[in-house]
Parts: C-alpha cells; structure tokens; sequence
C-alpha cells in the first residue's frame, strides 16, 4: 500500500503530538493524582438518611487527615441537602455526595468540581478552595421538572480578609 | 440538457445561467453531458422511502430546537396552547435529530450507494429491506406518541432511573430491530457481489456502506442489551429494579460507536462523491478504507470515556479507554490529508499556482460541494472540542456544560448534517428522475452558508457559556439570581439567535427537498462516484478480510470492557425502582 511522503511526515507529527498528549494526562492523572471521581462506596440508596455519614449532611472539620474539610451532601429531587456550603480559602475539601432518587449532577460552576450522583453510589471529590468567591452549584443532568431549581452555592471565604 | 431548459420554458436565460456554471464550475459541464448509471428504480422507492421520513424528522426536530433556544433566551416563553414542557420539546429534538433523521438517512444513502456502485438488490433482499423500513416507521411513531402523551420525558438518552412507558422502550427496539434488516439487507447484497467477481475488489461506496453497517450492528447490540433485557422488563413491571450503572455502561458502548456510525456517511460523501462532483479522483483506495477499518476498529473500546466523572468505575480503566478514544486521531488525520491532497491536485489541474492558489479554482458554486465542504471546516474545531472532552481531567471543567452540546452541534449537527443536505441536493433528484436546477442549487448554497452562520453563533456562545458553567440540558433559570447564573444569559440569547438562523436554514433546505422530490424539471442528476487516479495501485485484499477485522474488534471490545463490566456487576448495590419526576 502505497503512502505518499508528506503524509507519511504528516502522520508520524500527528502521532508524536498525540503521545506526548497522552504522556501529559498520564502523568496528570497517576503520579499528581487528579483522578475525576471514581467513588467506589456503595449505599442503599433508599435509606441514606440514615446511613453514616449521610445520616449528618453538612460540612465538617476534621482532624488529621488529608483534607482540613468533608462536605457531606445528599441530592434528591430537587434539591441539595446542604444547600450552601462554606470553607475558608486555602482549605483542602473532600466531597462525598450522593442522590436519594434519580441522578443528579454535582457541579460547582468554574471549577472542576463536577461529577454525577447515581444511587446506589458514592460520589467523591477532593479539591483546594485556592480562590475566593461564591459558587454556584447546580445539577447538570437533566432530573426531572424542577431540574434548574436545584442548585445551591459554595463560599470559599477569605478569612483574613474578614478580620481586616 | 436541451430538454431540461425546455421544460423551463425560459431558454435563454437558463443557458446563459448554465454557461456561467460552467465556466466556474468544469465538473458541471460533464454532469450536463454524460449519461449515467442510475439506481435500479426499485431501490431508489426504497431509498426514497427513508429520505421522506428524514426529512419529515429535520423539520419536526428543527422546530423543536427552535422552540429550545428561544424559551432558554428567557424572552419568551411556550404558547399557554402548547400543552407540552420544555423537557417534552428537548426530548422530541434529540430523538428526532439524533436517532431518526440520521438512521433514515444513512439507511437511505446506503442503499442507493450499494445499488449505484454495485448493482441493484435481490427481490429478497429489497423484502428484507422494506421489512426493516416499516418497523424503524412504527417504532418511531409509537415512541413519538409516547413522547407526546408525556408518558416518556426522559430524553433521546433515557437514563434509568427515569423511567418511560414500556411502549417507548419497545419503539425504540422495533427501530433497532429494522435498522438491523435494512443492515443485513446491505451485507448480503455485497457477499453476492463478491462472491459474483472473485478476486476483484469490491466498490469503494459498497465497501464502505457495510463496514458502516457491521459497525451499526455491533453497536446497537449495547442499547439492545439495555431496552431488551433491563429497561422493557422493568417498565413492564416484571422487574422491579434495574442495574444503573451496568444500563450507562451498555448506552455508551452504543452510545460513542453511534457518532461514528452518523459520521461514516459522510465521509463516504468526502472519501467518493465529493472528488467527483470537483472532478478530481479518489486520493488512495487503500488508506481509504483502512481509515474506514480504523474507525470500526476505535469506535468501540472507548464508550466510557463518556462516564468519566461517574463513580462506581475505576480510574485505570477510564484511563485505557481515553487513550483508546484518542487513537481516532489517525483516521481521522488521513482522512484530512486525503481530502485537502484531492482538492489541491484539482486545483492544480486546472491552473492553480503557488502555494494557496489552487483554492480559488475550486468550484465554490456548486451546493454538492460547497455545502458539505462547510461541514468539514466545522470539523477541524468540532473535533478540536472533542479532544477536550475526552481529555480525562479536562473532562471535569466541560462535563454536561453546554459546552457539550456546542461540541456536537458542530460535529453531528453541520460536519454530518451539511454533508447529507449536500448529498440529498444531488441523490433525491437522482432517485425521483428530475434535476437539481441552477436556482435550486443557488438555494442549496444559501442554506449551507445560513446554516453555517447559524451554527458559528449558537455553538460559539454554547462553548463559551459551557466554559462559564452552564448547563446543559436545562430551562430558562436565573438560579436564584447567581451571580455566575446571570453571566450565561448574553450567551443563551446569543444562541436563540443563532437557532433561529438556523431554523430559517431549514426552511430553506425544506423547500429545496420539496421542490427535488415533486416539482424539479424531470432529467438525469448524477450520482458522482469518483475512480481511483489512473495508474493507482491495487487495493490490498487484507482489507476486505472481515474475519481478521472481526477477530481484533471483538478482541478490543473484551479488552476494554471485560474488567469494567466485572467490577460493576460484582459492586454493584441493590438496582434502582423507576421514577418518573417529570
């Protein structure tokens, strides 16, 4: 099969740009470890309220672990159960969000904060509040009637900024 | 000729029309002179048969995109008379849009392609044929009138736990069950072909028009799997849960092969049909099909790449198949070269020097070409867009933004839609025995440009609300008056504006389809099947070994999805009941 030259050329800069691409996301995703969701737990959906920890939906501060936060939060139709968080800038969170009923998405607007809440699983997500500034939080799979009236907002707040 | 501008009853003016043609355009002059091999007349009423209801779908579909764009602008709101929500509409547009017009189409095209190049069906298989049309057409119109009682709000993705009337469900099987007919139908004809020429390779059309349809097979085997076995069963009531993740999983093992199978025709459009109407030849018979191979080939082990920021799969295999996903690039960086080498040695030919001056000596007045050569301009950011989406991490900043939706509007909804309007401009007149008159193609070349700068606002301010966080798939919301909520609305008005140009494109195109299939003088119009450059070397026969292509397809899709459907189905938690929140 004959190939003529320049798109032999043509063909080796595609493939060389595309691995170099893909050595780029691996490196991203298995030595910096920015893995989208990939939450393994799995709850009965029909009774996460009384399930640890969806049993307290909020956030919490905790000690001694990878992340200063755990934002704790059931979705159900239609709405979020907290339906506004607030961290301090600097904070490192992890989110573990799942759905009582159909599924929701989870997205924190302009961030990659974004996952989906099937039921049956948990959704979970640690990421750096490294900018001030309130969130919007809305679903992004489409749920049902109210889909847009379910939204909520994240306040990453500056601390020091306050107090000054 | 001559009886064509007769039947005008104009002569002067049309000639002088069809003279500037010609100048401008030389592969007109052959179309006007030679005689053609046509499609068998009893192929062409089953190949017309589906353009009907394509078109029939664009319009319908088209309308309800209008109806989207204009509610989600926040300017107006549904007629109090429509008794029919905004999910209702969205549902109608995607299903229409993205499962009937494209199925109908491609079955059509298809059909004549086979016919034309390598001669007419078999009784039986044209019985075979006709036996899949009737079933997609009361597939359809029994999920249409679901979706139109409100008994299946759940989108043309119809997500479970959402759950529709079983009659929904079972429509959209009889679709699949018929597209498989219609697909057999093509399969068999080509085994007889090859079997009646031994040793000869077989059509570049034909060929291609299978490996579409052993594509199609395989990929609707995944949602047959999923309406059949979890989601008739259930909204039957004879299961009361279903497996969620195992039933996304199956969707988009059909879902990602289904972008591919839209887009096949086309390029069997670009790869064939496009060189002749600007009188060139096929760039390489050979790479073109291994490009087609390739695509069949990557078209599979990826579909989760689609699941991203899903839980309940592991990171390592989302990881193999984005690197999968990522392997089209090579098809589809041929597949460029090949056509910008067609229409460069064709510009050339006729007189085109230095380094850009053969672009100017294409025939840019010609809607066969013009138009679908405006889907593949869409192509180059349609594709650079999917490149984001696909990109693991990145995937997170655009997933279920709007972003999205302007990602496939640029690829499915103008490279593929403008490259079949450019089709069907040439192949209805072709099948219904009239022509694609100077003033008809004139319209042809306003849609396609219509259409393009429909599409350049409305998908530009979709990308660009999608990187600000808007979503897709959602009402006219302020979001409680958020700050960030009241940043998307310039770009939701931009995008009814561009919907609407877009709609009046259609109206333009509707025309167009009415005039070629009713109105048109009578005549030959061409159905353009360009040859390989003399000289060419012959096609390996390694490329039409399906066994082997057979054999690595099966063994990539075990591959990619063996560990994946383990570890949903051993973790998976109780199944979910249905819900219907709409």
């Amino acid at each position: 099969m004959h190939i003529h030259k320049y798109e032999k050329w043509w063909l080796v800069f595609g493939c060389a740009t595309l691995v170099a691409f893909l050595v780029i996301l691996a490196i991203g995703a298995f030595h910096n470890g920015t893995h989208p969701n990939e939450g393994k737990i799995t709850v009965d959906y029909e009774n996460v309220d009384s399930i640890k920890p969806f049993d307290n939906p909020g956030v919490h501060k905790v000690e001694g672990k990878e992340w200063d936060y755990e934002v704790v939060l059931v979705a159900s139709a239609f709405s979020y159960n907290p339906n506004e968080i607030e961290v301090p800038l600097g904070s490192v969170v992890k989110f573990y969000a799942t759905t009582r009923d159909v599924i929701h998405g989870f997205e924190i607007a302009q961030t990659n904060i974004n996952m989906m809440l099937e039921p049956g699983y948990v959704s979970e997500y640690v990421a750096e509040m490294n900018k001030a500034g309130e969130y919007l939080i809305v679903c992004n799979e489409y749920c049902g009637t109210g889909h847009t009236y379910m939204y909520g907002t994240l306040k990453v707040v500056d601390e020091n900024a306050q107090n000054n | 000729m001559h009886k064509t501008i007769d039947e005008y009853g104009k002569v002067e003016e049309k000639e002088t029309a069809l003279v500037e043609k010609e100048e401008k355009s030389p592969s007109m002059k052959q179309k006007l002179t030679a005689s053609f091999i046509r499609v068998d007349g009893k192929d062409a009423k089953l190949a017309m048969a589906h353009m009907y209801v394509a078109f029939i779908a664009l319009l319908l579909g088209g309308l309800a995109g209008l109806l989207q764009v204009l509610v989600r602008s926040g300017e107006f709101t549904l007629p109090l008379g429509i008794k029919i929500g905004y999910y209702q509409v969205l549902t109608v547009h995607g299903i229409l849009l993205a499962l009937i017009l494209t199925t109908f189409f491609i079955m059509g095209f298809q059909i004549a392609s086979i016919s034309r190049t390598a001669g007419a069906f078999t009784n039986v298989q044209r019985k075979i044929g006709w036996t899949g049309f009737w079933l997609m057409l009361v597939g359809t119109a029994a999920a249409a009138a679901m979706v139109l009682l409100n008994k299946a709000t759940v989108l043309y993705t119809f997500y479970a736990p959402l759950k529709a009337h079983w009659i929904f469900y079972l429509g959209l099987a009889l679709v699949v069950v018929g597209s498989w007919l219609l697909c057999i139908m093509q399969i068999l004809k080509y085994y007889r072909w090859k079997k009646e020429n031994k040793g000869q390779t077989s059509p570049l059309l034909t060929y291609m028009a299978v490996v579409n349809s052993i594509l199609w097979i395989t990929c609707s085997l995944g949602v047959a799997v999923e309406v059949l076995f979890q989601l008739l069963p259930w909204s039957l009531g004879l299961v009361e849960r279903v497996d969620i993740l195992l039933s996304r999983t199956l969707f988009w093992y059909f879902g990602h092969a289904l972008v591919y199978f839209w887009l096949l025709p086309a390029y069997m459009a670009w790869y064939v049909v496009v060189p002749k109407v600007i009188g060139g030849h096929i760039f390489s018979d050979a790479l073109a099909r291994l490009s087609f191979i390739l695509f069949l080939l990557f078209s599979f082990p990826v579909g989760i790449h689609h699941q991203l920021t899903e839980p309940g799969i592991e990171g390592f295999w989302k990881f193999v198949q984005v690197v999968l996903t990522f392997f089209v690039v090579i098809p589809s960086l041929m597949t460029a070269f090949s056509l910008f080498a067609t229409f460069e040695m064709r510009g050339r030919e006729l007189g085109g020097k230095g380094v850009l001056g053969w672009f100017k000596n294409l025939p840019w007045g010609d809607a066969r070409f013009l138009v679908p050569f405006i889907g593949m301009v869409a192509f180059i950011p349609g594709g650079a867009g999917g490149i984001v989406n696909a990109s693991y991490q990145m995937n997170q900043l655009v997933h279920n933004t709007i972003w999205v939706t302007g990602h496939f509007h640029l690829t499915v909804a103008t490279a593929v839609a403008l490259t079949f309007f450019g089709v069907a401009f040439w192949l209805i007149p072709h099948l219904t025995g009239r022509t694609l008159t100077p003033k008809l193609n004139y319209l042809g070349n306003v849609s396609g440009i219509l259409w393009g700068i429909g599409m350049l606002i409305m998908s530009l301010s979709m990308h660009l609300a999608g990187l600000l966080g808007a979503p897709r798939r959602s009402e006219y919301s302020t979001y409680g008056g958020a700050e960030m909520a009241y940043d998307w609305i310039p770009y939701q008005i931009a995008q009814a504006v561009g919907g609407t140009i877009l709609f009046i494109a259609i109206l333009v195109i509707m025309y167009i389809v009415v005039q070629l299939i009713w109105f048109a003088p009578k005549g030959e119009e061409e159905f353009p099947v360009a040859t390989v450059a003399p000289g060419a070397e012959k096609t390996p026969a390694i490329l039409e070994n399906f066994k082997i292509w057979g054999v690595i397809l099966v063994a990539l899709i075990v591959f990619a999805y063996t560990m994946p459907i383990i570890d949903i189905i051993s973790n998976s938690p109780a199944g979910s009941k249905g819900f219907m929140p709409w």
